[in-house]
């Protein structure tokens, strides 16, 4: 994984973390969307969405995929001199 | 009484899951088929099971109960915050403590920290802190079997016996089905309480006569439109709460979990899907917890109100003990279940029930959790396993399931609080605060067993300094808080209805800093670990160094 895109998806899960803390819609209950959701958690649950798509991202971009790796050729190896 | 025999047959369901898996185990005395499934479960299983193993009574009972008192403010305290910090710590730690687990046949944390750390009797000391922390956590599930059995039947099955139900059916399929077992059946718990939260609000929202004219008349009433907003929660401590979700990955039952994945792909899902199973389950009985306040044809629920608001008006010239009654009068554990058997027909409310069921059942990977610590991190560790064999490692864990389930049922039937309260106040503040050991020893080269220790010690120190603390400074009226001690207008330490404050955020966040700050210093100042043992567990380091040796040569 390049700096840079680590960078930035550092940057996208602090700004997430700052997003949860939506003191702009602190005191206020309208709009009710649909007709009957207080906008305060409205805005809760998109930002549930957000987090989804998120891990989505970290998964596609920053998976720690060398874990896996390191895993299978211990286990390589360990076979290997069993075979021996 | 036809809820009731629905959920009985619910539980003989289950029952014939956790016997099914007993059948299906590849060996029934090897440990780690036992108590790890023999790290063998698949992507839908390890999804749905992981997710059911952190939705107990407290995420269907609890959320519903504190969104009747406190309103909206519950799904962004509990719920979306973990959306994000949870499958964040799956992805960053889950991941690496499967791939430890797999590389050096770990079961616990604690086999993990011991080596990490090259110690031996400070793993023991982590081990108490964290059986201590977790015994709540399985109490709760017990109460809630038997607040549930207790309302679904109207009263005709006791709180005593509905929670020796519970703790019946969960021992045995632990018992006999171990790990594949409890994936299996919390499989199925999830679908059930996934489906439950789209049904119930349909039903309900049907039988309301819709939403729109309930929420305005919340809405349009002085005493009720602040549950839409937040105004009565303060900054500091809806920032506190994204504390809370750190405990998850310190819990033992999520750690062990993380090890029984087939391969490390199947976290990939389990990390995109959590927040979004999180909704699915959380903003329903949010929503129809404020939406209750409303039910003004339900004699049980109008009595909370009306509890509540003589807490509020004559609370403060109550005694500490008829407030703690008034409180308990008010509290909404129950107003999901006053829902469903005011609104839903019966058959269906017992399938519902059946779903809460299902959440408040989730206790049954903290039993095996602790079994698999007991047996693993004292009998194993200390020559059991040795001079015994395996055979009688995986019987003592089977002991040790029936006597856990007996002393947390016990304490059950005893325990005054309320689920919600039970829950924040000891479990997850104080796993919380452990989540740093779990991060310096898979982050940092440089952390010692004494840092360990350090954290450790502080941890419970400070959960029964909070504990003491709210025991002998009796809990103030709503919207009032005690204050023991200031500087000037700086409130340092004070006793607010639901807690405790410090310097205006909940003990959570100092309890995580403190411990953190811990593991630097006592780190920085003792002796590392072998090289060896750094080598192994930071082998992409190690390449470094070694390059540049190559290098610099």
């Amino acid at each position: 994984m390049k700096n840079r895109t680590r960078l930035l998806l550092v940057a996208a899960v602090a700004v997430l973390y700052v997003l949860h803390q939506d003191f702009w819609f602190w005191r206020v209950a309208r709009p009710f969307v649909f007709g009957f959701i207080p906008i305060g958690l409205f805005y809760q649950a998109v930002f549930s969405v957000a987090a989804s798509l998120l891990m989505w991202l970290l998964v596609k971009y920053a998976w720690p995929a060398h874990l896996e790796e390191e895993v299978e050729q211990q286990h390589e190896t360990e076979t290997g001199d069993d075979a021996l | 009484m036809i809820p009731a025999i629905v959920v009985f047959i619910y539980l003989g369901i289950v029952l014939y899951i956790g016997i099914f898996a007993f059948r299906r185990a590849k060996s029934r005395h090897a440990a780690e088929d036992y108590f790890l499934a023999s790290r063998s479960l698949g992507p839908f299983v390890f999804l749905l099971s992981l997710f059911g193993t952190n939705m107990t009574a407290f995420a269907i009972l609890g959320s519903s109960g504190h969104a009747f008192s406190n309103g909206i403010v519950t799904f962004g305290l509990m719920a979306s915050s973990s959306g994000l910090v949870i499958p964040l710590t799956i992805f960053l730690i889950g991941t690496r403590i499967w791939a430890l687990g797999k590389k050096h046949g770990f079961m616990t944390p604690v086999q993990m920290f011991r080596d990490r750390w090259e110690c031996g009797h400070i793993g023991t000391v982590i081990f108490s802190v964290q059986a201590v922390l977790l015994v709540p956590y399985i109490i709760i599930g017990i109460m809630g079997g038997g607040t549930t059995l207790n309302a679904i039947s109207g009263g005709f099955v006791p709180y005593w016996f509905g929670g020796a139900i519970v703790a019946m059916v969960v021992m045995s399929y632990v018992f006999f089905g171990g790990m594949r077992g409890t994936a299996w059946v919390n499989t199925f718990q999830t679908i059930l309480f996934l489906l439950f939260g789209a049904i119930a609000v349909v039903v309900i929202g049907r039988g309301m006569g819709g939403f729109r004219s309930a929420i305005e008349a919340l809405a349009s009433s002085p005493a009720t439109s602040a549950l839409l907003t937040r105004e009565r929660i303060s900054p500091y401590y809806f920032f506190s709460y994204t504390f809370i979700p750190l405990s998850a990955i310190a819990f033992p039952h999520i750690a062990i979990f993380c090890l029984t994945a087939r391969r490390m792909n199947q976290f990939k899902k389990t990390v995109i899907f959590y927040p979004l199973c999180i909704l699915a389950i959380w903003l329903p009985c949010v929503f129809l917890g404020v939406v209750a306040n409303n039910a003004r044809d339900i004699p049980a629920i109008q009595d909370k109100i009306v509890a509540r608001r003589v807490l509020a008006q004559e609370g403060k010239a109550m005694t500490p003990e008829q407030r703690d009654e008034t409180r308990e009068r008010a509290a909404g554990d129950d107003v999901l279940l006053q829902l469903l058997q005011r609104y839903a027909p019966l058959w269906l409310a017992g399938i519902l029930g059946a779903g809460i069921m299902a959440a408040v059942m989730a206790s049954d990977s903290q039993i095996l959790a602790l079994s698999t610590m007991f047996t693993e991190d004292v009998f194993a560790y200390y020559g059991g396993k040795r001079r015994f064999g395996e055979r009688t490692q995986v019987q003592t864990g089977r002991i040790f399931v029936i006597l856990l389930t007996l002393f947390a049922y016990a304490v059950a039937l005893r325990a005054p609080e309320t689920i919600f309260e039970l829950a924040i106040q000891y479990a997850f503040s104080g796993y919380a605060a452990l989540s740093p050991l779990l991060v310096a020893a898979l982050f940092w080269r440089g952390s010692t067993k004494w840092g360990a220790l350090a954290s450790t010690v502080w941890t419970i120190f400070a959960v029964v300094m909070v504990a003491i603390y709210q025991e002998i400074v009796p809990a103030p009226a709503p919207g009032q808080t005690t204050v023991s001690w200031a500087i000037g207008t700086t409130e340092l330490l004070a006793r607010t209805p639901g807690g405790t404050a410090v310097f205006g955020f909940m003990p959570v966040v100092p309890m995580v800093i403190v411990s953190a700050l811990l593991m630097i210093l006592f780190s920085w100042l003792t002796t590392k670990p072998g090289r060896e043992t750094l080598d192994r567990y930071f082998p992409a380091q190690q390449k470094r160094v070694e390059s540049g040796e190559a290098i610099a040569a």
